[in-house]
C-alpha cells in the first residue's frame, strides 16, 4: 500500500520536496467516545528522505503532527530524474518508503 | 593522584555521553532505535531543547521566518512553516508551548539542506509556537502566538 505521496521540483538549483503520508497520528492522550478508553499512540516517529542514496534530511516526530501528515522541504542539488525516497517508521514498528523522480 | 584520575575518567564519561548525544543531532544518519523518545516525553519547553537540541539556551533572532496562521479554527491542523536564512543550520526543532509534550517535531538537515521546513501541527490550546534553529552549534528561535479556537491534542 503506497501511503506516501511525493513532489519533488528542481528550480534554480534547489529542490524543493512536498510529500503527504496516511496514518492516523494518534496522540495517545484523545479518548474513545463510546467506551471512555484512552486510544493507544500509534504516529510516525521517524521520517528519512534520500536523495540518490544519501540522506538529506532526517525528522523525528512525536503525536503532536497531524493526522495524514505534510511535511516540505528544499535542498541544493537534485536534478529531473534523479530519484528521491521517502521512508518512515513509526512507534509500533510499521513502516513504508516510497521512491519518486524528480521533476 | 588516583583522586585526580577517578575524577578524570567521570569528567571524561560524562563529556562522551554529552558528545554521543550531541552526534545523535548532528548525523543524520542514525539508527532507528536513537528515535528521541526523551525529547519527546519532556513536559516543559526547556526540557524538550535539552533533549531535542542539546541545550535550553537560545537567543530570538529576525533571521528566523516562522509563518503560522494567527488564528487556528482547528487545532488539530495548524500549518507552520520554517525558513531562515542562516547558514550551517543543522537542525530545525518546532515546539508547542502549551502542549503537554511540547516538542511536536525535530529535523536534521544534511549540509546540502536549505533550513526551510514546512508540516502542520496539533495544538492543544492558544499558545507560543517557537521555531529553533541550530546553527554552528547555537540555537536560535523565532517565536509566534498562535489563537486555538478548536483544541486538537486530548478529547
Amino acid at each position: 500500500m503506497a501511503s506516501i505521496k511525493i513532489r519533488a521540483k528542481a528550480k534554480d538549483g534547489i529542490t524543493t520536496v512536498k510529500t503527504l503520508m496516511s496514518h492516523p497520528m494518534e496522540t495517545g492522550l484523545r479518548k474513545d467516545s463510546k467506551t471512555g478508553e484512552k486510544i493507544p499512540a500509534h504516529h510516525i516517529t521517524e521520517v528519512t528522505a534520500e536523495h540518490n542514496g544519501n540522506v538529506v534530511m532526517t525528522a523525528n516526530w512525536g503525536g503532536a503532527i497531524s493526522k495524514n501528515p505534510y511535511l516540505s522541504f528544499k535542498f541544493k542539488g537534485g536534478a529531473a530524474g534523479e530519484m528521491i525516497k521517502i521512508t518512515w517508521v513509526d512507534n509500533m514498528g510499521k513502516g513504508d518508503t516510497a521512491e519518486a523522480a524528480i521533476k | 593522584m588516583n583522586l585526580l584520575r577517578r575524577k578524570f575518567i567521570k569528567t571524561a564519561t560524562f563529556v562522551g555521553a554529552a558528545v554521543t548525544v550531541g552526534t545523535g543531532v548532528l548525523v543524520p544518519q542514525r539508527a532507528i532505535g536513537a528515535y528521541m523518545a526523551a525529547a519527546f516525553e519532556a513536559k516543559d519547553v526547556n526540557g524538550a531543547l535539552s533533549a531535542a537540541m542539546g541545550t535550553d539556551q537560545h537567543s530570538a533572532s529576525d533571521s528566523i521566518k516562522l509563518k503560522a496562521p494567527d488564528i487556528a479554527e482547528n487545532g488539530a491542523v495548524v500549518p507552520v512553516t520554517v525558513s531562515a536564512s542562516m547558514d550551517n543550520v543543522d537542525a530545525i526543532s518546532i515546539i508547542a508551548a502549551s502542549n503537554a509534550s511540547p516538542l511536536t517535531s525535530t529535523y536534521q538537515l544534511s549540509a546540502a539542506c536549505e533550513p526551510f521546513v514546512s508540516t502542520r501541527i496539533k495544538m492543544g490550546k492558544t499558545a507560543d509556537v517557537i521555531a529553533v534553529i541550530k546553527a554552528d552549534g547555537k540555537l536560535y528561535s523565532a517565536t509566534k502566538e498562535v489563537k486555538v479556537t478548536i483544541g486538537g491534542c486530548g478529547g
